[in-house]
């Protein structure tokens, strides 16, 4: 097993949004992120997947710096990435970059595909001829020289995302977050990103953190997945094992969701549980497990009691009652309760 | 099929005006409709579906569109000849849709109720004047059908107040709060997650199903479709490739496009993802010519670039535009 390059450990955002009330001012914030913990290991594909709001774009943007997270700690090699806040040295920031999900905002439109694969070589390899790194990284991912002068407007959007995928390479990074890379492309391009990814992923041995909302791509791409469900993790495996075996109840109800094109696929999809109910606000949490208004094995402790990671198969982590063996398990959740009452803030 | 269609699009080109040129976005269209018959339209970004949608209801831009040719056959009559008086109340009555983006389709300063009442209103004949209240109550029919639970606050609610699936919904319960005989769903599902995209394709296939409404489905994704259409239409840039029934479709897919487009969607059982088809959309500036696939063919042949394929039937109901499938003249 090698090493892991990432870990995240009980990572909180809370976005504060406004007060309430008029004369004891309580802040209201929106919960992105609650708590999330994992660890990527050197050279995998992890993917983080979840449905909008489900916190899977915040995590990633917390790991290239763009927020602090409120609580938890997020390491990289070892090195806590906000040991400094947000002055992070250039040496990490050059380790981590990201490709975005919609390549026509992601890249200026007043600048030339030069002018925009320079810019990250100019300030992490002052020393190196721009140009010729520049070319470098268009044969690299297969476009013609030509396009050095060209405008992000003049490329039809897969090549957009290309040279978003080639300006993220330029700093020699080891980790690439990908956010949803191809979900504004149609399906016959997106074919072209995906492999051109795993292509230069065993090119540079990169490690990848894959988020997306496409599980069948997920099946395609990543060696371990976990689903997010309004900022917590509800269920983490390696690929095969979690499309095989879906555990949480989310899971198999977003699984047996997904539109299919054969008969082969459809039979590869859990039983049918019907969807039901709404994603509720990330503002206003239900109590007890988030899920528990949109389950069909809602018990009357998921009400109450947020569930706690249990591992139900080695390597098979899942959130949810459902999975607990009594004695112990409710001792733990003692134990989180009383661990809750300390961090909730003094009124 | 003995009976006529219920709609019928005959040869339908539409260009656009621009200042570099004309496109030529539509090129000879040919699609039709059977009462109660839930049709899908699939082809990627670009390719024509909303611009044939959008011909069909006359809501596109003319200038700049232009339709040089074509029929627009709704029950044996062209649409695209009929006065603006005549054709508002095909639209609604006969013809309703439902946009893509239920937050751009619905005007977010009017309540849901402003904006379902006059719907209903349009729905009613002469001699029907209902009180307001009356109209009220009638416009409380239509939410209660997709579901929607406390009916009354939400004529009172404002769109930002409601969900993207909540929105999606009150839309599809206005396009059928008139009982259409055709209605034509853009992408119904795209702008929702997929457990909300779900149920609200499981909506409206059940309530379409009860009041034997027909339905045009516009989609890009190729699993919508086989859950939803009985009969599906692939679309390559302006033109129609391949018609079949949902289920002969995807377990044959005969034009090298849908061959290609099958083969690029990520499967869950697996095994890779495939390239993709090479290449990129044409520019309808100056679309290829003959077939305007064979740029990204990979059976390319030399009568591809010179003629453009007509529609050949390898069964009865299963028709290919493309040369590959030309009946052999028997060599004697």
């Amino acid at each position: 097993m090698s090493e892991d390059i990432l870990v995240v450990r009980d990572l909180k955002k809370h976005f504060l949004i406004g007060y309430a009330g008029r004369i004891r001012r309580e802040p209201i914030t929106v919960k992105a992120v609650d708590g999330v913990s994992f660890s990527v290991r050197q050279g995998e594909t992890y993917g983080l997947v979840g449905e909008s709001g489900s916190g899977k774009s915040t995590i990633a943007y917390m790991t290239v710096g763009m927020y602090q997270p409120t609580t938890g700690s997020m390491q990289f090699r070892g090195q806590n990435l906000f040991a400094n806040g947000f002055n992070r040295p250039s040496s990490l920031r050059k380790e981590i970059q990201i490709v975005f999900q919609d390549p026509g905002s992601s890249l200026n439109p007043r600048r030339t595909i030069r002018q925009i694969l320079e810019l990250p070589l100019r300030i992490h390899q002052p020393e190196a001829d721009p140009l010729e790194e520049v070319i470098r990284l268009l044969d690299m991912v297969e476009l013609p020289p030509e396009y050095l002068h060209k405008y992000p407007q003049m490329l039809s959007g897969g090549e957009k995302q290309i040279v978003a995928v080639a300006r993220a390479l330029a700093t020699h990074p080891s980790l690439v977050i990908l956010d949803e890379p191809t979900s504004a492309l149609d399906v016959s391009v997106q074919g072209k990103i995906i492999n051109l990814l795993l292509r230069l992923q065993r090119e540079f041995q990169l490690t990848y953190l894959f988020i997306t909302h496409d599980l069948s791509l997920m099946r395609n791409v990543a060696s371990r997945v976990a689903i997010m469900y309004l900022g917590k993790v509800c269920e983490v495996a390696e690929a095969a094992e979690f499309f095989a075996n879906p555990q949480h109840p989310y899971t198999r109800m977003l699984l047996s969701s997904i539109p299919v094109v054969s008969e082969a696929e459809a039979a590869a999809r859990p039983e049918k549980i019907i969807s039901t109910g709404e994603i509720p606000s990330p503002v206003d949490l239900p109590s007890g497990c988030s899920f528990h208004t949109r389950c069909h094995r809602v018990m009357d402790i998921c009400r109450h009691v947020d569930p706690a990671m249990v591992e139900i198969a080695p390597a098979h982590i899942a959130r949810c009652h459902l999975f607990e063996q009594p004695p112990e398990i409710l001792a733990q959740y003692r134990g989180e309760l009383i661990d809750l009452e300390a961090v909730r803030p003094a009124p | 099929m003995s009976e006529a269609p219920l709609l019928e699009i005959k040869d339908l080109s539409v260009e656009f005006k621009i200042y570099g040129g004309v496109l030529k976005v539509l090129d000879g269209v040919n699609f039709h409709v059977h009462t109660g018959e839930k049709v899908g339209l699939v082809g990627e970004t670009g390719c024509g579906k909303t611009t044939t949608m959008k011909s069909i209801l006359r809501i596109l831009p003319m200038p700049p569109a232009r339709i040089p040719s074509g029929q627009i056959l709704f029950k044996g009559q062209d649409l695209l000849r009929m006065k603006d008086q005549q054709m508002r109340k095909v639209r609604g009555r006969g013809i309703s849709m439902i946009f893509q983006d239920p937050t751009a389709a619905l005007n977010p300063v009017f309540t849901i109720g402003q904006q379902l009442t006059p719907v209903i209103q349009s729905s009613l004949r002469n001699e029907d004047r209902p009180s307001r209240a009356e109209l009220r109550q009638r416009a409380i029919a239509p939410l209660r059908e997709v579901a929607l639970a406390d009916p009354e606050r939400l004529l009172r609610s404002y769109p930002i107040q409601l969900s993207g699936g909540m929105r999606q919904r009150v839309c599809i319960g206005m396009a059928l709060a008139t009982n259409p005989e055709l209605l034509i769903a853009d992408e119904p599902g795209t702008s929702l997650d997929v457990t909300i995209q779900d149920q609200v394709l499981r909506l409206l296939h059940d309530l379409v199903e009860k009041k034997r409404t027909s339905v045009i489905l516009i989609t890009h994704t190729l699993g919508v479709v086989r859950q939803m259409a009985d009969r599906v239409y692939v679309m390559y840039a302006g033109n129609m490739v391949e018609v079949a029934p949902t289920r002969k479709l995807f377990q044959n897919p005969l034009h090298p496009y849908t061959q290609g487009l099958m083969e690029a969607v990520p499967k869950l059982t697996g095994g890779g993802v495939a390239h993709g088809i090479p290449g990129r959309i044409p520019d309808y500036l100056n679309p290829p010519t003959g077939c305007r696939f064979h740029t990204r063919c990979p059976h390319v042949m030399e009568v591809c670039r010179q003629q453009k394929p007509p529609f050949f039937k390898v069964e009865e109901d299963h028709q290919v535009a493309c040369f590959l499938y030309e009946p052999k003249e028997p060599k004697r």
